[in-house]
């Protein structure tokens, strides 16, 4: 086990290099940053050229790749245009995010395995037929039009909740979006839960825990459960880092000012530092969310060993 | 039956959430009414460190407007550059000026503010060192060249056509006649600054100190910025609420839905979308008003095919194909008017706004088919127009101005839009001159003067002529009116040279755009001035 994560680990490297040299790369065709910044009126020649020294654009850009990495590894994640240190940034936006992805997760868990375990275990129920139905309509509705509508109905129309959240963004205020967030990789649990579980229920190692007469709770639970779990949990693990970098959509409706928005300012505004900066933590996300599930694999079943 | 306890543990656990949500969310607005009130208002995030010579856009200017008066101040209505700082700005022959400024006022801080205090600010915006994006503005004083050359090291520190001559009063010189420079003073560029700007500069960018009706509370980059009444304050326009709290929201129609559930009390650019629901939203609390902003159609006469003698024909033809009447109902639901100038109607007629373009800019679909024709028609056969496809809703419009052209040519493949990824490309590949065809250009005016309008970006190789466009006998006229001493004559002149340009159609005026702007039924007397910024000072507390 211990030699498996260090193997995992000594892959991530490649990895992060691979994906932090590919969206720096990406980020740099896109153009010449300075000239955005200017707005309709083009930069005087002298401040941009002095302005493309002071960021490091005038080099050629696998330079600026080694200078940036190397800085990177000092905690230095350079200054977005705005003059502020992008690490600054992030201390503001990673929070948010968590605290967002927290919830969504929890969601996910909670209301989804729950779901999935009881439509799974009655099958053509009416109770199955109706949260089936129900995923389906989840699943075929944009975030975006969920969004808008519970943010209308519980903001404006009830005015159950404040339709945008405070810059603080405290846990409470942040249960609608997490849901919205939540909605769609929700379902998916649901329905993996429910395959799973039905596939799993006419098991051998079930029939013969029912035989020994073992309590219905403890074989759904310790049994069925726990096998049936394995695809939910990768599927939840892979959707951490998904969450997390593709908030967007919630994040701009409900005003949370994390890490999907700092993103897409940092890609509008062409700003390089903060894009780049705000990817690689998010493939460290990824990479340590993919490890976390690879490791719950033993925990959940004993039969796969690692060498 | 256990499953469905476990769901209904899992609902109940929701509702709770939800009214714990409910009890968190319910503090809205904030203060009390009347002159100690704070007005909320919503705010994008500035996009460059907030300095008054290096902020160029709408959101950073808005904060400049409140903490900052310089020399001049544009009237809110009228947009008149009034004195505010200047006791008097005296020339004999529009190169030299003596400028006296008014004692008695400070900086929130304390700080007297002096001659001193507005030369040394202006000597900061120009240098390069400073890495200033509005730098240019000081372009037209003597000695520019040397603390801000086109190549190379600053060879001096500060401008030579800049003279501290007494407590109060300074000289400055300018490299030519410029008469009426001193209505570009009222431009936050030339704002003075406290000594603590340069002795604490990162401590001052954290928490700006400046002259004018609010202090800054405190600031969270990126989230939110509370500004207070400064008590104080010795100008005349005292602001008339206790102060207003920017929040910086992700989506316009986020800070639109909060204005419409009661917790926002300004909204100043009212997404499109929402322009159906307005009316029945707030009713009379919206405000539609002409600003400072013409779209215009670019063209590239750097490119040989599109600069060929008799084309003028073709640009004129090309103008009188847009239906620009129909585009400004159907797309922009009336939050444009159809131009008619190269100017604004900010301007008034005194300042030089006028049907100049007349025929040109009316939509007459048979002309047009024969003025492109006898133009030598489209080079190419087809035509793109490039415009950036990640702000500004710009494809709607720019794809309804293909049709109409094309419609009114009879030919399906006359024009189609060109979409760049971002703007940052787009605009280097506009000023890089790499851009094939028209393309769309948006001008925001700095100062309401028809200089502005005109010679930023049609002169030979102004600042903002990214067409390259040149005629020799606009730019003779142009400095003939920055020489004539008399307002009215100047303007005349600049009329003149703009008929030039609608000789050659140099770029299609399009139309102007409107500040909108939405309020809450706490708040009164909500004006939006000739740049589309809220006048917040004068904004009451019901």
């Amino acid at each position: 086990m211990g030699r498996y994560v260090i193997r995992r680990l000594l892959q991530m490297i490649p990895v992060f290099f691979g994906a932090t040299l590919l969206i720096f790369l990406m980020v740099n065709v896109m153009g010449d940053p300075i000239a955005g910044l200017c707005g309709d009126r083009a930069c005087d020649p002298a401040t941009a050229a002095q302005l493309q020294k002071e960021y490091g654009l005038d080099k050629p850009v696998w330079q600026q790749y080694l200078t940036y990495m190397g800085n990177v590894f000092t905690g230095d994640f350079g200054t977005a245009f705005n003059g502020q240190p992008v690490t600054e940034l992030m201390a503001d936006a990673f929070p948010v995010t968590i605290r967002l992805t927290i919830v969504a997760i929890l969601f996910e868990i909670v209301i989804g395995i729950t779901l999935g375990v009881l439509t799974g275990l009655k099958r053509g129920h009416p109770v199955d037929t109706s949260v089936l139905l129900l995923t389906l309509v989840v699943l075929s509705v944009p975030t975006f039009v969920t969004g808008l509508l519970i943010q209308y109905l519980l903001g404006v129309e009830w005015g159950w909740i404040n339709p945008a959240v405070s810059p603080e963004a405290p846990f409470n205020e942040l249960i609608v979006p997490g849901l919205v967030l939540a909605s769609v990789s929700l379902a998916y649990v649901t329905r993996l839960t429910r395959t799973s579980i039905a596939e799993n229920k006419r098991a051998d190692y079930v029939r013969t825990a029912v035989a020994k007469g073992l309590p219905r709770r403890r074989v759904i639970s310790r049994h069925l459960l726990r096998n049936s779990l394995i695809p939910v949990v990768t599927f939840i693990g892979a959707d951490v880092g998904a969450l997390m970098g593709g908030a967007i959509v919630t994040e701009r409706i409900f005003n949370i000012h994390g890490v999907g928005f700092q993103l897409y300012q940092g890609i509008v505004r062409q700003n390089t530092q903060t894009v780049v900066g705000f990817v690689t933590i998010l493939v460290l996300v990824f990479l340590l969310a993919n490890l976390l599930v690879d490791l719950l694999y033993a925990v959940l079943d004993p039969r796969i060993r690692y060498a | 039956m256990r499953g469905a306890t476990h769901a209904k543990w899992a609902a109940l656990a929701t509702a709770v959430a939800l009214a714990a949500t409910a009890c968190g969310g319910g503090d809205s607005g904030g203060g009390g009414g009347g002159a100690d009130g704070i007005v909320s208002s919503s705010w994008g995030d500035p996009q460059n460190p907030l300095e008054p010579a290096n902020t160029n856009e709408v959101q950073g200017g808005k904060v400049l407007s409140m903490i900052f008066r310089g020399l001049k101040q544009y009237d809110p209505k009228t947009g008149a550059a009034k004195d505010m700082l200047a006791e008097k700005i005296e020339t004999t022959d529009s190169q030299n000026f003596t400028i006296t400024v008014k004692s008695g006022w400070t900086f929130s801080n304390g700080e007297k503010v002096t001659a001193k205090s507005f030369v040394d600010a202006w000597n900061y915006g120009a240098s390069l060192k400073n890495n200033q994006k509005n730098a240019f503005f000081f372009g037209q004083i003597e000695g520019y060249d040397k603390v801000h050359p086109d190549k190379g090291e600053p060879t001096a520190e500060t401008m030579s056509g800049l003279k501290v001559t007494g407590p109060q009063t300074f000289t400055v010189k300018l490299t030519q006649k410029f008469s009426t420079w001193p209505v570009t003073l009222g431009y936050a560029a030339f704002s003075p600054l406290p000594q603590v700007f340069y002795s604490d500069h990162a401590g001052w960018l954290s928490k700006p100190v400046g002259n004018g009706p609010y202090t800054i509370d405190s600031y969270s980059k990126g989230s939110q910025m509370s500004l207070r009444k400064w008590d104080a304050y010795p100008g005349p326009d005292k602001a008339q609420n206790g102060g207003i709290d920017l929040k910086v929201y992700t989506d316009n129609n986020t800070a639109y839905t909060d204005l419409t559930a009661g917790n926002l009390d300004l909204v100043d650019d009212v997404p499109a979308s929402q322009l159906k629901n307005v009316q029945a939203d707030l009713g009379g609390r919206y405000l539609n008003v002409p600003a400072g902003i013409i779209q215009t159609l670019s063209f590239p006469f750097y490119d040989p095919a599109w600069n060929k003698p008799g084309q003028e024909k073709l640009r004129q033809g090309l103008s009188m194909a847009i239906n620009r009447q129909q585009i400004t109902e159907t797309i922009f639901q009336k939050t444009r008017t159809p131009a008619v100038d190269w100017t604004s109607p900010v301007l008034g007629k005194e300042g030089g706004f006028k049907d100049v373009c007349g025929d040109f800019c009316k939509y007459d679909a048979a002309q047009a088919k024969k003025l492109v024709a006898e133009g030598g028609g489209i080079p190419g056969g087809t035509m793109t127009i490039s415009y950036n496809a990640d702000t500004g809703s710009h494809k709607e419009w720019v794809d309804a101005v293909c049709n109409s052209i094309n419609n009114a040519l009879g030919n399906n493949k006359a024009c189609v839009g060109n979409p760049i990824g971002t703007f940052a490309d787009f605009r280097s590949q506009a000023s890089t001159q790499k851009l094939k065809g028209p393309f769309r250009a948006g001008w925001q005016m700095d100062y309401p003067l028809i200089q502005n309008f005109l010679q930023p970006l049609y002169y030979t190789d102004a600042s903002s002529n990214d067409g390259k466009y040149s005629n020799p006998e606009f730019d003779k006229l142009v400095n003939q009116a920055n020489a004539e001493s008399d307002i009215g004559k100047a303007v005349g002149l600049f009329q003149q040279a703009e008929g030039v340009l609608r000789d050659d159609m140099g770029a299609i005026p399009l139309w102007y755009q409107n500040g909108s702007a939405g309020y809450s039924d706490r708040v009164t007397n909500v004006t939006l001035n000739p740049f589309s910024v809220p006048v917040y000072d004068q904004i009451k507390l019901k």
